[in-house]
């Protein structure tokens, strides 16, 4: 089975790192092929960031996302330019503190589209202290809504992929947006 | 123990580099390319290599011929405009019969274009860019677990011909983020080094039409020049003959040896009524088409771009009655396919230029359009 997904909001929160991960968890723990891909502009920061992720059993032969089965918004301007991609009943992640789903409701009522909200900038804040985490956040939740990596190979990609260091925080960042989605 | 790795096919091309023996970098950073330098710079010193970053390209491109008459497997990475900059030089690699390996990941172009999308409009460039009569060898990789090998048999191919190499890559192999596996026991070719004898011939012909390769510093007293030289390296330019005898030797170390240069993969060509040719990121495109098609359909992925595998396209279109490239330029690799092909098939064309990588179904929609049964 071949999943597609997007996870998209401004640059410099992280999306790329949480696509990252999510590849990182299916193809080296999850014994699954993953392809990661993204699309970014000359510019540093700010602006919209993309991130496509394609996680299936066997081979990847065409790398990018053509319809995600999953889309993940971490800001409104990418939830607005992005959900019209999102495939018939896919799966629609925000993050409620920085998107209003009010704006997509005629597209997510037409095309069935389940919808959860994991309020992962307001989690790291609240309960790590540290906004820049919210990424690790919506990973935590996108485990445990999607199953679509194991919550296993998510802390060793985890591992893998943080700042030496900064391990344990970015492990709790998970286990609260695994926990929002409870 | 073999190792698995999640990374960018930039990181890949410079572990590559490393493990080929790679121990001299000079370069100038640029999008989308700038991961091989960036990674090369943090991981050359801890093996005992050396990075530069030089002034530009043109500074570049002779750093790393210099770095290899100094004796270290050398590479530079680019795209497009750094290319264009090198080519005096490349044409002087050639001439010298150094090996060194050029990266270049491909972005859209002419001129400075779109530094963030994928292209491949360059092909034609590594074969033709410098001014002269010369063999290029060019690699096309189309997953980052290739370009990690490619680069390491760019490295093997330019010490086993004393020639320079060229990775094609392009903007999508050079950043996604795949699986690679290293193996423990990976093949090398370490430089040959002559033998210090009485009378000894820099540039005489022998194994494979070259010749072992001193370093500046061993006491060979070796003239290394761009003009044509005797195979003692003495200038000797109004020679026709000086001049036929270097030069057909040049391409011909390259040319005799296409059979064990070019290298393809095949798929379902031979009852095929349409077979697909493409190299590079495109691959992945036309993999995916061929499986989602239910009329016979058959494909060739060419990994050596240059030499250009004639034989091999030939057999392997011989029953087809139409053939389609896919790349993304408007028409370069295509018109080497339609002359491999003689005229048995009609070859068609899909050129995707604006950065994107053409997608299963507009290669579907081109088949379609195409016809067959």
């Amino acid at each position: 089975m071949r999943t597609e997904i997007r996870i998209c909001g401004f640059g410099g929160q992280g999306i790329i790192l949480a696509g990252i991960i999510l590849g990182k968890s299916a193809s080296l723990f999850d014994e699954k092929e993953a392809v990661q891909t993204q699309s970014y502009g000359p510019e540093a920061r700010g602006g919209a960031s993309k991130c496509e992720v394609v996680i299936s059993d066997g081979k990847v032969d065409y790398p990018k996302v053509q319809s995600p089965d999953i889309l993940v918004a971490m800001s409104n301007e990418a939830l607005m330019k992005y959900i019209v991609d999102l495939k018939d009943e896919g799966t629609l992640i925000v993050d409620p503190g920085t998107t209003d789903v009010e704006d997509v409701k005629d597209f997510i009522e037409e095309h069935n589209i389940k919808v959860y909200e994991a309020p992962a900038t307001k989690t790291a804040i609240d309960e790590i202290g540290l906004k820049i985490v919210a990424n690790i956040v919506m990973v935590g939740a996108i485990t445990k809504i999607t199953k679509v990596i194991s919550k296993e190979a998510a802390i060793k990609a985890i591992e893998a992929s943080v700042p030496k260091g900064t391990e344990e925080k970015n492990i709790k960042a998970f286990e609260a947006g695994y926990a929002l989605a409870e | 123990m073999a190792e698995e790795f999640f990374i960018q096919g930039n990181e890949a091309c410079a572990k590559g580099a490393i493990a080929a023996g790679c121990r001299f970098f000079a370069g100038y950073p640029i999008t989308p390319s700038t991961e091989i330098a960036e990674t090369l710079a943090r991981e050359l010193p801890k093996v005992g290599g050396s990075f530069v970053q030089m002034e530009d390209e043109i500074a570049s491109a002779g750093a790393i011929i210099g770095g290899s008459w100094g004796g270290a497997k050398s590479m530079t990475a680019t795209s497009g405009p750094g290319i264009s900059l090198m080519q005096e030089n490349i044409g002087y690699a050639f001439m010298t019969e150094t090996p060194i390996v050029f990266v270049n990941v491909q972005r859209g172009s002419p001129s400075t274009a779109q530094p963030t999308m994928a292209a491949q409009g360059d092909m034609m460039q590594a074969r033709w860019g410098s001014h002269g009569d010369y063999e290029p060898i060019a690699l096309s990789p189309s997953s980052v677990q290739e370009f990690f090998d490619f680069t390491i048999k760019a490295f093997n191919l330019a010490e086993e011909y004393r020639v320079p190499v060229f990775v094609m890559a392009d903007e999508v192999i050079g950043h996604m983020r795949e699986k690679i596996v290293v193996e423990d026991n990976i093949e090398i070719v370490p430089r040959k080094r002559p033998e210090k004898v009485d009378g000894h011939i820099p540039f005489e012909n022998i194994e494979n039409g070259t010749t072992p390769m001193p370093a500046f510093g061993d006491g060979f007293n070796i003239h290394v020049t761009g003009l044509t030289h005797d195979e003692r390296g003495y200038p000797d330019t109004n020679n026709p003959e000086t001049h036929d005898t270097l030069i057909q030797r040049i391409c011909d170390k390259i040319l005799n040896n296409k059979d064990k240069i070019c290298s393809i993969k095949s798929e379902n060509c031979e009852d095929a009524d349409i077979v697909i040719v493409s190299y590079g990121a495109p691959v992945r495109s036309v993999v995916e088409a061929v499986r989602r098609c239910d009329r016979k359909v058959g494909y060739i992925k060419i990994d050596t771009p240059w030499p250009f595998p004639d034989e091999q396209i030939a057999e392997l279109t011989a029953n087809a009655k139409d053939v389609l490239v896919v790349e993304m330029n408007l028409g370069q690799m295509y018109y080497e396919v339609d002359r491999a092909c003689k005229k048995n098939s009609n070859v068609h064309l899909l050129g995707v230029i604006g950065g994107l990588l053409p997608t299963p179904d507009e290669i579907l929609e081109k088949i379609d359009e195409i016809g067959g049964n």
